[in-house]
């Protein structure tokens, strides 16, 4: 080549020059556990479908889902959602209102008619299970979906165990709890009604199942030693609200007295007030001791329900009850005070908790009871090989999600049991903390708020209480989630780094660092909103 | 009007790109097609503020010229770490004049092509000259008022690290107030580089009433996209004014480049605006406003203000010359965010 005058080399790139030579400390991506998704008990990868919803692809967002609970529209009802205490939006402004989200999409589905996805093979193996609850119907399509024929046993007429005879109408609506259980029946699971399980061992072998899932639930109501009268009327909280979904609403009369501080004690006031009797709620501790969500306490004395805190019912009479003031002391343990009061009272109701009726495991060898409910290894089986149990009955917090969640588990151990083998659950990421994240980039943007029905009607019928999001506001909600540890293709590595040494791969392939010139300097680390890079030292 | 950021996708647009936007709505450089007229292997300092904003601000250059763009560099640091014979990280036509001449060589190359345009010998090619704070605001100042004064076409691109960082941290008429260079050293009864008269160009500019003048930081994109292509879309004289952190010079860590030109705005430190023929025109907003501290207590060359005793007196005057920027400017807004 011909140069020009005291021109001695070829023009040459810079590309020659390798300058990740320089570097002490690499960008490496990675996927950190968001919050929400350590914190649900059901086990829902709940930024990845949030991911979905984002961008307004409801059905991905909804299959995405329900490959790990099969009830979004009843979740996004009755879930405690304690994913979004957990949620670091809440560090910014308001958590994501994942539970809303997910109600919405639950409701679009319905809507729509998306149906669950059918297993593509079959294994041969019948596996039973034992209550057609959130656990039970959890598990049989967990089972179903890898393969398994699935007999499940209820007890009651029909579906969905405490959900339908534990939760009232006004915070969980029939028709959607009907449609949600159906989709899974329709995946080819065959649920046998009004059949009681009396005999677990021979329920198995005559109908030679292989496994069996038992979650039966806690259906039988605790009672107190309350001396009465004998035209005293005590009933108690859970019958109360079975016999709400029959054709003889109970008779309750107008002063109804409802005994505990749980969430079912909520539930039956409130079911109380909207019958037209006047509900007041005897609590031995303070509001801030009550175990019920605070939430629904807060709804419940919206509508007009009484509390008497710091109180115990010594003795109940035809038409009046005895009180005994109590106080806490040091420890914050409520001591008599040896004040008593009389109240009117038509009738009592006992919302103490509940026991589990373990009938049906008499003479099962192996199995260990403590406490009423059975005792399960981390695989959910009893003591007793390839029978498993969940739900109210084992020994966890009682709730539908926890429920749900052993559902899913059970399954998957179920599953590698009956291949000889065992399930071993993929190592979970580290947290993304939200001093991971950069939240400079995050739009400023306050909590949707759901719509609440008016007081009037929901003193007064049985409608639901909470309304759902919109479509725009269900969207804008979804937007709100920061994808904790989890890219999300902002383009920010891409853009910032100084050394172009950042590829871009391409909509839903992210990003790869091209080592030979990044300099280590940890800019895109920085500034990745998400926290979704980590610098990790050079061996040297 | 300023830049107007978009709301309520997720990370709106204060990410360099977002999934939820359209294409027209997300930065040049998020774009996988984007010049990269910088590209790597440059020798510039691990985090350096001054390649990013090159790259930044050529690439949107580019963008808007459609690929029909010459660029010439005054000495400094940028042509230095970009070209060092017989290698080059510049992927555009591109000279290298001296260190004082730069305005004056781009004004040559304008009236180059104005004369072969009206011979018909070439199209429309644009020209943008560059150089950093010492070249510009300093040694090449004379040829940068003549060519405001003579508006000639072309859009001029200052990169204002506050030194000459390249030959050693040496002081220039950019450095800031207290900062600690080679030549300014913390000692005696004022440390660091004194509190003079200052001299900042873009408001000189504004003074030329050239028809753009506009100042950015590497910490906002969408910004200095939305100044270099408007500042594209015009004819004669313009100037854009960028300030782009210097890890070795300001003593920080690398990885703090972008957040420091984030502070140095969010501390009404540096102003960003635009004026066109001398009247301001559109400011950015301060969105999350932050005491001067959280942006001096990052950087080495302000050391000497804090350890055990604290230069109180120091801190107060350069928050007082923030809160000058914040009047002067209107950069607090109620509904800024």
């Amino acid at each position: 080549m011909e140069k020009p005058f005291a021109i001695t080399l070829d023009p040459g790139s810079s590309l020659a020059n390798r300058t990740g030579s320089w570097r002490t400390s690499r960008p490496v991506y990675v996927d950190r556990l968001p919050p929400c998704n350590k914190q649900c008990p059901a086990g829902e990868d709940i930024q990845g479908w949030l991911f979905h919803a984002e961008s307004g692809d409801y059905e991905s967002a909804w299959r995405h889902l329900t490959r790990d609970n099969p009830f979004p529209a009843i979740m996004g009802r009755v879930c405690y959602h304690t994913c979004e205490s957990a949620c670091n939006r809440g560090q910014l402004d308001e958590p994501v209102g994942i539970n809303s989200v997910e109600r919405f999409l639950g409701d679009e589905a319905l809507k729509r008619g998306w149906k669950l996805t059918a297993p593509s093979s079959e294994t041969g193996k019948h596996i039973l299970v034992v209550g057609a609850g959130p656990s039970g119907m959890s598990a049989a399509y967990h089972l179903r979906r890898l393969g398994h024929r699935v007999t499940v046993h209820e007890a009651g007429p029909l579906l969905g165990g405490m959900m339908r005879f534990g939760i009232p109408k006004y915070r969980l609506p029939r028709d959607v709890l009907e449609a949600e259980m159906q989709r899974v029946v329709d995946l080819g699971v065959d649920v046998q009604l009004n059949s009681k399980v009396e005999n677990i061992l021979d329920t198995m072998q005559a109908g030679r199942f292989d496994a069996a899932f038992l979650a039966v639930g806690a259906h039988i109501g605790k009672r107190a030693m309350i001396p009465a009268g004998d035209a005293a009327k005590i009933i108690d909280a859970i019958s109360l609200l079975r016999s709400m979904e029959g054709e003889d609403k109970p008779l309750l009369g107008r002063r109804v007295v409802v005994y505990g501080g749980g969430n079912t004690a909520i539930d039956v006031a409130r079911t109380a007030k909207r019958m037209g009797a006047e509900p007041l709620i005897v609590y031995r501790r303070t509001r801030e001791k009550m175990p019920a969500h605070d939430f629904e306490v807060e709804e419940a004395l919206q509508e007009g329900v009484m509390v008497k805190w710091l109180s115990t019912i010594k003795q109940a009479g035809d038409s009046s009850l005895t009180i005994e003031k109590m106080a806490l002391d040091s420890k914050g343990f409520p001591q008599p005070t040896g004040e008593f009061e009389t109240i009117e009272a038509d009738s009592l109701v006992l919302a103490l908790g509940q026991d589990v009726d373990l009938g049906l495991l008499e003479g099962v060898p192996g199995l260990e009871v403590s406490d009423g409910v059975v005792k399960v290894g981390a695989n959910m089986m009893t003591g007793h090989p390839g029978i498993f149990a969940g739900g109210d009955m084992v020994p966890a917090e009682r709730n539908v999600t926890v429920a749900i969640g052993h559902g899913k588990a059970a399954a998957k151990h179920i599953d590698a049991w009956l291949r000889g083998d065992q399930y071993v659950a993929p190592a979970k990421h580290e947290v993304a903390a939200f001093e991971r994240l950069n939240t400079w980039y995050y739009t400023d943007a306050p909590k949707t708020v759901r719509p609440m029905l008016d007081i009037i009607r929901r003193q007064s019928t049985f409608d639901e209480v909470q309304g759902g999001l919109d479509e725009n506001n269900a969207l804008f909600e979804a937007r709100r989630c920061l994808s904790c540890g989890n890219c999300f293709e902002c383009d920010n590595c891409y853009g910032v780094c100084p050394d172009n040494a950042v590829i871009k791969l391409g909509p839903g392939k992210r990003f790869q660092f091209n080592y030979d010139y990044c300099k280590g300097c940890g800019v895109c680390v920085a500034e990745c909103p998400c926290g979704a890079i980590r610098m990790e030292a050079e061996e040297i | 009007m300023s830049f107007q950021p978009l709301h309520f996708y997720q990370t709106g647009t204060f990410t360099v790109g977002n999934r939820l936007l359209s294409d027209k709505d997300r930065t040049v450089q998020a774009d996988i097609g984007r010049t990269n007229s910088l590209n790597s292997g440059h020798r510039a300092c691990q985090g350096c503020g001054e390649a990013l904003g090159a790259r930044f601000a050529i690439d949107a250059a580019m963008n808007a010229a459609r690929g029909r763009l010459i660029a010439a560099n005054a000495t400094g640091c940028l042509e230095v770490f970009s070209t060092p014979y017989p290698e080059t990280s510049w992927q555009i036509p591109w000279i290298h004049s001296l260190f004082g001449n730069t305005a004056a060589v781009a004004t040559g190359i304008a009236a180059a092509i104005k004369v072969k345009r009206q011979k018909g010998e070439m199209g429309d090619v644009r020209v943008v000259a560059q150089g950093g704070d010492g070249g510009t605001t300093d040694i090449g100042f004379g040829c940068l008022s003549g060519m405001f004064e003579r508006n000639d076409d072309v859009l001029y691109i200052c990169y204002d690290n506050g030194g000459y960082m390249n030959t050693g941290v040496q002081r220039s008429s950019a450095t800031p107030p207290a900062a600690r260079t080679a030549t300014t050293m913390p000692v005696g009864p004022e440390p660091g580089n004194a509190f003079g008269q200052g001299k900042f160009v873009p408001a000189i500019a504004m003074a030329h009433e050239i028809p753009y003048v506009a100042t950015a930081t590497v910490a906002g994109l969408h910004d200095l996209e939305y100044k270099v292509t408007k500042a594209m879309g015009m004819r004669g004289a313009r100037y854009i004014h960028i300030l782009v952190p210097c890890p070795l010079g300001w003593g920080a860590a690398s990885q703090d480049t972008i957040k420091l030109a984030r502070l140095a705005k969010e501390t009404g430190v540096f102003p960003v605006f635009e004026a066109e023929h001398g009247e301001v025109t559109g400011v950015l907003k301060i969105r999350r406003q932050q005491p001067v501290e959280e942006y001096l207590k990052l950087q080495k060359r302000y050391a000497h203000l804090f350890g055990k005793k604290p230069a109180v007196e120091t801190i107060a005057r350069l928050q007082a010359a923030a809160d000058k920027n914040i009047r002067k400017y209107g950069l607090l807004d109620q509904e800024a965010n």
